[in-house]
């Protein structure tokens, strides 16, 4: 999604902040607009068939991600592999030319990633997902901004699952530590009561200690029967609590097999678990 | 008693009128860091929203005045304030629809938005001399002093006398219940605490499903209102005339950007700063100095730093020496 394609984008060069503020959306919604079809059959989550880019050359490659109910499915894959770009097609963030995604017996293909929020699905961003200036209690409320109801059950929830949140709720979360952070975003996307829970890297950059934390929490959260698909460049920590892995190489699927299976397959141990 | 003379003095001719200016800056700054926290661009049009926004209160009062009716000792433009804003909110959205919308459909580059503003900018400028012309106008009515300096002398025996003007008054009591009830609906409403959202991380706030029209749509309301407001209480408080506001622009983004650019904490200090710096430099201090220094120390001249026509260079070195050393403002700001 190069922003030179544009012409109203292209900045020529001016890059003085003091009269405007960058960083603004970078979310296009290619598919917006769409309805729901109702698609039963099949597993919790399947997106299949998913081919598409940003531009016009192809990133993801007849791709195949599927969850079960209560399932934790991890893609992982070498740099460059498409992980990421796949979870954003599965959350609507990408335009596909071919394929599917199905949610809870619905095709959700044609919906723009806030309907898909509306139909259960929690997204964490790897970067910049949480509200920096505002409270962490805050950020939680942000999460269940589409929820019309009393959503104070579930912040509950949210802080027995990661006490320390309830600690710091008064904190802006960007004064909070990088593991905290992540559980501020974690908590979010839970704030929705979602179906499927997308998490893309939530590791990235924490010590190894908080890692194991967080990997508890994550299986925490999938015993209450939410499904749970996740990137992760800590491959081998994340197969071992995957019900299913998913090896990308190249945008398309390499080898698709249990987390265990596949620790144990000498092939995927070689090229991808470094031995 | 001469120290006490130097202070009513000091009160009378420094501390009140920038304590009032500087309200009306901070309201106007307020309207700004709005606009640049949430919609990301500087919007050099808010000074002539604001003459455009005067310009229609003052059609209302006159309006008011001409079917006689009369808000007591209070000017007559606090009762059409409400219809002032209201139509000049209404200007905005449609200036936004038909304007703006397109650039953020495209996710225009932030510069592209300013030069964007600075067209509408002179658009508004030309209407309101349409509107209202270009002649300074007065429009202030009711009672015109809460305290006057003869009263004050008469009460206290000083030789200084203190006036307090009713729409200095006026301005600084509107100005906190404004600032109170903006804060109030910032920090406490889900519509306020999903525009701070949406300041912080727009594609987060999008997937929390917060709506970004309408986002929009309330900031740009909300920042007509005190456009309107600022513009009313500097027109009662000084005089109507266009250009003014146009150059009041200078002092307000010196406000926002001093204070920290997308801060509204920051606008406020940033205003009463700027306030005080101007009146500051450009008083002359004679009187005072008189009063409080020993007879040998007395200055001969004015002891004025500044003249007033040169007022809006304080403003201007102000901006300048925070950009060079401290870029974020006196309050962490959102530009970089």
């Amino acid at each position: 999604m190069t922003r030179s394609d544009n012409p109203y984008r292209d900045d020529r060069g001016n890059k003085d902040r003091s009269i405007t503020k960058a960083g603004g959306g970078t979310i296009d919604n290619p598919e917006g607009g769409g309805s729901a079809l109702p698609a039963p059959g099949g597993p919790f989550l399947a997106a299949e068939g998913m081919t598409g880019g940003y531009g016009a050359a192809d990133i993801l490659h007849d791709c195949t991600l599927t969850v079960e109910k209560g399932q934790i499915a991890v893609i992982v894959g070498p740099n460059g592999a498409g992980k990421s770009t796949a979870m954003k097609a599965v959350f609507g963030m990408l335009r596909l030319r071919g394929g599917h995604v199905r949610l809870d017996g619905e095709d959700i293909t044609h919906l723009s990633p806030q309907d898909r929020v509306a139909k259960g699905m929690g997204f964490v961003p790897q970067t910049n997902n949480v509200f920096p200036s505002m409270s962490v209690e805050e950020n939680l409320e942000m999460g269940a901004f589409l929820r019309r109801d009393d959503f104070r059950a579930t912040m509950e929830q949210v802080f027995d699952l990661f006490p320390i949140l309830k600690d710091k709720r008064r904190q802006p979360a960007g004064e909070l530590s990088g593991g905290q952070r992540q559980q501020v975003a974690v908590g979010r996307a839970l704030m929705t009561q979602p179906k499927l829970l997308m998490l893309d890297e939530p590791t990235a950059g924490v010590s190894p200690i908080v890692m194991d934390e967080l990997f508890d929490r994550i299986i925490e959260v999938a015993r209450t029967g939410i499904s749970i698909l996740m990137v992760e460049q800590n491959a081998r920590q994340a197969l071992e609590i995957a019900d299913k892995g998913y090896v990308l190489v190249q945008g398309a699927n390499r080898y698709t097999d249990t987390g265990a299976a596949l620790l144990a397959d000498p092939d995927v141990r070689r090229t991808f678990l470094g031995g | 008693m001469d120290f006490l003379n130097a202070i009513v003095a000091l009160l009378n001719f420094v501390v009140i009128p920038a304590t009032a200016y500087g309200a009306q800056l901070a309201l106007g700054a307020l309207g700004v860091t709005l606009i640049y926290g949430i919609l990301r661009f500087s919007n050099f049009a808010h000074g002539d929203t604001m003459a455009l926004g005067t310009g229609f209160v003052i059609l209302f009062t006159w309006w008011f005045q001409s079917m006689g009716l009369h808000f007591g000792p209070l000017p007559t433009a606090l009762l059409a304030l409400p219809f002032g804003i209201a139509v000049t909110a209404a200007f905005v959205l449609l200036t936004d629809r038909v304007v703006y919308r397109f650039y953020r459909k495209q996710k225009a580059a932030p510069v592209i938005l300013v030069i964007v503003a600075m067209g509408v900018m002179f658009v508004m400028n030309g209407l309101t001399r349409f509107l209202i012309g270009v002649d300074e106008i007065r429009f202030d009515d009711g009672a015109r002093f809460l305290i006057t300096a003869n009263d004050f002398k008469a009460a206290t025996g000083l030789a200084e006398g203190l006036a307090f003007r009713s729409t200095q008054a006026l301005t600084i009591a509107t100005a906190v219940v404004v600032v109170a009830a903006l804060f109030w609906f910032l920090n406490r409403t889900r519509t306020g605490k999903s525009m701070r959202a949406f300041s912080d991380n727009e594609d987060l706030a999008l997937l929390s499903g917060i709506n970004p029209e309408k986002v929009v749509a309330v900031t740009w309301i909300i920042s007509a209102g005190l456009a309107v407001i600022a513009g009313t209480l500097y027109g009662l408080d000084k005089s109507f005339k266009a250009f003014n506001y146009f150059q009041l622009l200078l002092p307000i983004f010196a406000s926002a950007i001093v204070g920290g650019l997308g801060n509204p904490l920051g606008a406020i200090a940033g205003g009463f700063l700027i306030a005080f710096s101007e009146v500051g430099f450009t008083y002359a201090w004679k009187k005072v100095a008189t009063y409080v220094l020993p007879e040998s120390l007395a200055p001969d001249g004015l002891a004025q730093l500044l003249s007033t026509d040169y007022k809006f260079a304080v403003s201007f070195a102000i901006l300048i020496v925070v950009l060079l050393f401290k870029p974020t403002g006196l309050f962490k700001g959102k530009a970089v």
